[in-house]
């Protein structure tokens, strides 16, 4: 069961399909999921709605300081899962845009991604029938291989 | 004070803390929120189920969650999709009753939602057993770019100019 990184993180297509064929999807709603339950007094102002001081310095891991602060806020919810990610699905479409933060925290994603040196699907949204099903079986051989990667390199166990 | 705090949703400490809330999207001609909602329940399982237009969400300990989602999963498999959620249903910092007006989000869910027919064919075909060939699975990728030789660009910019 390996760990994928998806993209747009918030992919419901994806994290459906990672699931679906029986690996763990990384998606922002796990670092969100964090935030919310580790907030101490709920309010429009506490995290994760509004990033905080400390989030900028988490930031700097994965971002330069002279990068604007509001990428080091985002790159603090989704570093974190680059860090554990075994493979990573790229959607290759203009879905995930945004405002300057969001858009340029979307190509240093997956400018990381494709850096890191794990295997990377990249693909398109699918427009037809036949596009549909080249998508789902494209994912399903891409994960397939990651679990056999995964079978190859458990050590052998010896016997005496 | 603390009655004051309650009254503008603002509670001493997260709810839910330790459990997981997942998102049910249904896309069928012929199951309905509402029958996937009573499949839950009969599961009697200790979670929260809320029913929704487009489907459910689930709120509970992590084992409980999974379990709804698999026997909801068996009633129409190739047009169920789950996604995780962050925030639990009802937040005060996201639930449009504390809030006012329409609830701002889910414009990444509208536009997926505009192309999970195309998935669920795939998903049944999956399940059918079909093979596909190397040609038919090189549509979905992107194309590579290729770059233009210097005599294409020469060629180009003369007939332009």
């Amino acid at each position: 069961m390996a760990k994928v990184f998806i993209y747009p993180t918030t992919s419901l297509i994806l994290s459906d399909m990672v699931t679906r064929l029986g690996h763990i999807p990384l998606g922002s709603a796990l670092s969100v999921r964090d935030r919310v339950q580790q907030g101490g007094v709920e309010g429009i102002d506490s995290p994760p709605l509004n990033m905080t001081p400390d989030d900028a310095k988490r930031g700097l891991k994965w971002a330069a300081v002279e990068v604007p602060a509001g990428i080091r806020g985002r790159m603090s919810l989704i570093g974190p899962l680059l860090a554990e990610a075994e493979a990573a699905i790229i959607m290759n479409d203009p879905l995930a845009f945004g405002c300057m933060g969001c858009a340029r925290t979307n190509e240093l994603t997956t400018f990381l991604l494709k850096d890191a040196g794990i295997p990377v699907l990249e693909l398109n949204y699918p427009e037809t029938e036949e596009e549909g099903f080249a998508f789902v079986m494209a994912i399903k051989e891409f994960l397939a291989g990651l679990a056999q990667k995964g079978d190859e390199e458990k050590p052998e166990v010896q016997h005496e | 004070m603390r009655e004051d705090k309650l009254k503008e949703g603002i509670r001493d400490g997260p709810e839910y803390a330790g459990s997981i809330t997942k998102y049910v999207f249904i896309e069928s001609n012929h199951t309905t929120p509402n029958d996937l909602a009573l499949h839950a329940y009969e599961l009697a399982a200790p979670v929260m189920i809320k029913e929704t237009c487009f489907g459910l969400q689930v709120t509970g300990d992590p084992d409980d969650v999974e379990a709804v989602i698999t026997r909801i999963r068996e009633v129409d498999p190739s047009h169920i999709f789950v996604k995780d959620r962050g925030f639990p249903p009802g937040d005060a910092r996201r639930c449009r009753a504390n809030m006012g007006g329409a609830r701002p989000g889910y414009f990444g869910h509208e536009a997926e939602v505009a192309v999970l027919r195309y998935v669920s064919y795939g998903l049944q075909r999956m399940y059918h057993g079909d093979s596909i060939s190397k040609s038919e699975l090189e549509i979905i990728h992107p194309k590579e770019r290729v770059e233009l030789s210097d005599e294409h660009l020469l060629e180009i910019f003369n007939r332009d100019v």
